[in-house]
């Protein structure tokens, strides 16, 4: 079967202007216990790859600039 | 991903642990401070800094055995009474003996717990019968205790490698095994002396009501892989039809916690307000009270704390918006459910394996070992009913402890290179294909069914429907496409989640009698049958290579239960007025 790529709101937001990913800091990538985050190498910004949230926030507890906030995923609001 | 041949890294070790959650570290620490000579492996599959059941941290633990509170005899009378008489006494009491050392260890290194002004433990009543609930109202710090600890003795921490299969070395025993790395692809052989399993529930397995895979009761990256490991190494898993089913928020799928507010006045009310269990304890006969109350004009169900005082409520929030599954505060904030003036309604989880929570797990014995030589196996994945974090933690230290004997007196088994490769193989299988279906349909298909056919009231004809469904998507497993490493995890992660579910059916099926309240009711064998089914099931993999299930007698009761006591856990309804 071939694939489709369908687009979906993600419940990890990361505020650009603070996130350091530029300077090399890979904190929340390194703790997501999912793996679900990524760095965009153009941007030099995290960023949620995978909707695959536990809603767990080790991301947000762990960041060292609090450039990221978890929201709550839309199915389950 | 590339058809290129695969990057493969061979490496030994003496014990390997395989999940750095809650019972892994424990265990890999005792190994090392046994012997610090031996060279222990902890692999991950996530980071061992953030994984697991407890990556935020815990508010309490649920079965403290606290000298003045109560004996292990006592813990060990109920928790038999609350799995309706189907433990081995000697795992639990094994526990129960240890459970006081081990907490004041944890707060050695640093773990706060619940102390009155005097400095002593303040354990509180939740259960049906004792005193086992303390509170750990800065619980969020777990982890990073345990972190520095595995530093400090020199771990050998592997994080992002998902074990995939177990090696058994030429007489059975267990060898060591292959995990694949979920960023890269790459290829890790551990040989090892002996290996301990700590890979946590089988949380992915029904599928939440709000439909989002993730949005699971447990860690979601405990989807089973444990599960699978061990049966397909050969060894014996028992009780699995005792489901973990679960009293959450509705929707959030996170525990209220009843436990948290219980000893504060908070407690389970239904539409009216009003108490209907006796009990806020996790078992399977509250979970069937809490059910049926669901399907009533009186349902749905709520925690109720709006009764309490102002400051009890600032209180309970920060312990449950701080520990455990901290975004509960946001889930609450955005619908407008304040403790205050809100009751917070109340569903059941979806199903799953847990025995933290139940009677099911990889069979061991009172020293964490499993039925294949090497192989220990603790935490939530083992059969020691009701074990919890400190369970976790104290039966990760028998194996620990255990695994370092052993090695003392066992060589490196061989391994098989055929095997290995054959491995190689049926894993990266997905990355060769170019189009097909996703694990994301597979994994959503599985666990449709797992809901459908498999939630109790459990119905002979379903369960057998849900074995043709299973069969058939194992088919389609030839179709699975993974175009990155990491839907490549997704991917070995549906494998184990299909086994799991074919062990679900295969083992509720079996025992044909209800038993374990909603866990295991059978609509078409409604009565609890002591006569035929007053021991334990075990399943494993046969001589053919089939799914088998055998009966395995309960070993001899250590603490003898008084008649008049057995259905304790069986009057947990408010009696009628």
């Amino acid at each position: 079967m071939p694939l489709a790529n369908q687009a979906t709101g993600v419940p990890v937001s990361v505020d650009p202007e603070t996130c350091i990913a530029h300077k090399g800091c890979r904190v929340c990538v390194d703790v997501c216990p999912l793996d679900v985050l990524a760095i965009d190498a153009e941007k030099g910004v995290a960023f949620m790859k995978y909707d695959e949230c536990w809603y767990c926030l080790p991301c947000e507890a762990d960041c060292p600039t609090g450039a990221i906030s978890v929201s709550i995923p839309y199915l389950l609001r | 991903m590339s058809s290129e041949a695969p990057v493969c890294h061979e490496i030994e070790t003496d014990i390997l642990v395989i999940g750095g959650g809650t019972a892994g570290p424990m265990a890999a620490i005792k190994a090392k401070e046994r012997n610090p000579a031996l060279r222990v492996v902890l692999l991950e599959k996530a980071n061992v800094k953030r994984s697991g059941a407890i990556s935020m941290g815990m508010d309490g633990l649920n079965n403290a055995v606290v000298p003045g509170y109560a004996t292990p005899e006592q813990y060990v009378k109920e928790i038999t009474i609350a799995n309706d008489g189907i433990v081995d006494q000697k795992p639990v009491m094994a526990y129960a003996t240890r459970s006081f050392e081990m907490i004041q260890y944890l707060d050695g290194l640093g773990i706060k717990f619940d102390k009155d002004r005097t400095g002593e433990y303040n354990v509180r009543k939740v259960h049906h019968m004792g005193t086992y609930v303390l509170p750990m109202p800065e619980g969020h710090n777990v982890k990073k205790i345990l972190y520095r600890q595995l530093r400090r003795l020199q771990v050998n921490i592997t994080n992002r490698f998902m074990a995939t299969r177990l090696l058994n070395g030429p007489d059975g025993r267990i060898a060591g095994a292959v995990a694949c790395n979920t960023r890269t692809g790459e290829f890790l052989t551990v040989r090892a002396k002996a290996v301990i399993l700590c890979c946590g529930a089988a949380g992915r397995l029904g599928l939440p009501s709000s439909g989002y895979l993730f949005g699971t009761y447990e860690n979601p990256t405990n989807c089973g892989d444990g599960y699978a490991m061990a049966y397909h190494a050969g060894a014996e898993l028992a009780n699995l039809e005792c489901f973990q089913i679960n009293p959450l928020i509705k929707d959030y799928n996170g525990p209220a916690c009843a436990y948290v507010t219980g000893p504060f006045g908070g407690f389970t009310a239904n539409a009216k307000g009003a108490r209907f269990i006796e009990c806020d304890y996790w078992s399977g006969q509250m979970m069937l009270e809490f059910w049926r109350e669901l399907q009533s004009g009186n349902g749905p169900v709520f925690l109720k704390v709006d009764h309490l005082a102002p400051e009890t409520i600032g209180e309970i929030e920060r312990i449950l918006h701080t520990n455990e599954r901290p975004s509960r505060g946001r889930f609450h904030a955005r619908r407008g459910t304040d403790y205050r003036t809100t009751q917070v309604e109340m569903h059941i989880s979806e199903i799953g394996f847990c025995g933290g929570h139940s009677a099911s797990g990889v069979f061991v014995d009172e020293h964490a070992r499993s039925t294949v030589p090497g192989l220990y196996v603790a935490g939530d994945m083992a059969n020691v009913a009701h074990n919890y974090m400190l369970g976790a933690f104290v039966n990760g230290a028998y194996a620990g402890e255990d695994a370092a004997l052993y090695c003392e007196s066992t060589d490196l088994p061989k391994i098989d290179a055929g095997f290995i490769a054959e491995e190689q193989r049926r894993v990266l299988a997905p990355t060769k294909r170019e189009d097909g279906l996703t694990p994301y349909q597979l994994e959503y298909k599985t666990r449709r069914m797992v809901n459908d056919y498999l939630q109790p009231p459990k119905v002979t004809r379903k369960m057998e429907i849900a074995q043709q469904r299973f069969a058939e998507i194992r088919e389609d497993l030839d179709l699975m496409v993974a175009r990155d490493p990491h839907e490549l995890l997704r991917a070995n992660e549906v494998r184990s989640i299909l086994d799991c579910a074919d062990m679900a059916a295969h083992a509720s099926l079996f025992r044909t009698e209800s038993r374990w309240g909603l866990y295991h009711l059978r609509t078409d064998f409604p009565a609890t049958d002591d006569t035929d089914w007053f021991c334990h099931t075990v399943l494993f993999k046969g001589p053919d290579g089939r799914m088998t299930s055998k009966k395995r007698p309960i070993a001899p009761y250590i603490v003898e239960i008084p008649e008049a006591e057995r259905a304790a856990y069986s009057r947990l309804r408010v009696a009628a007025e």
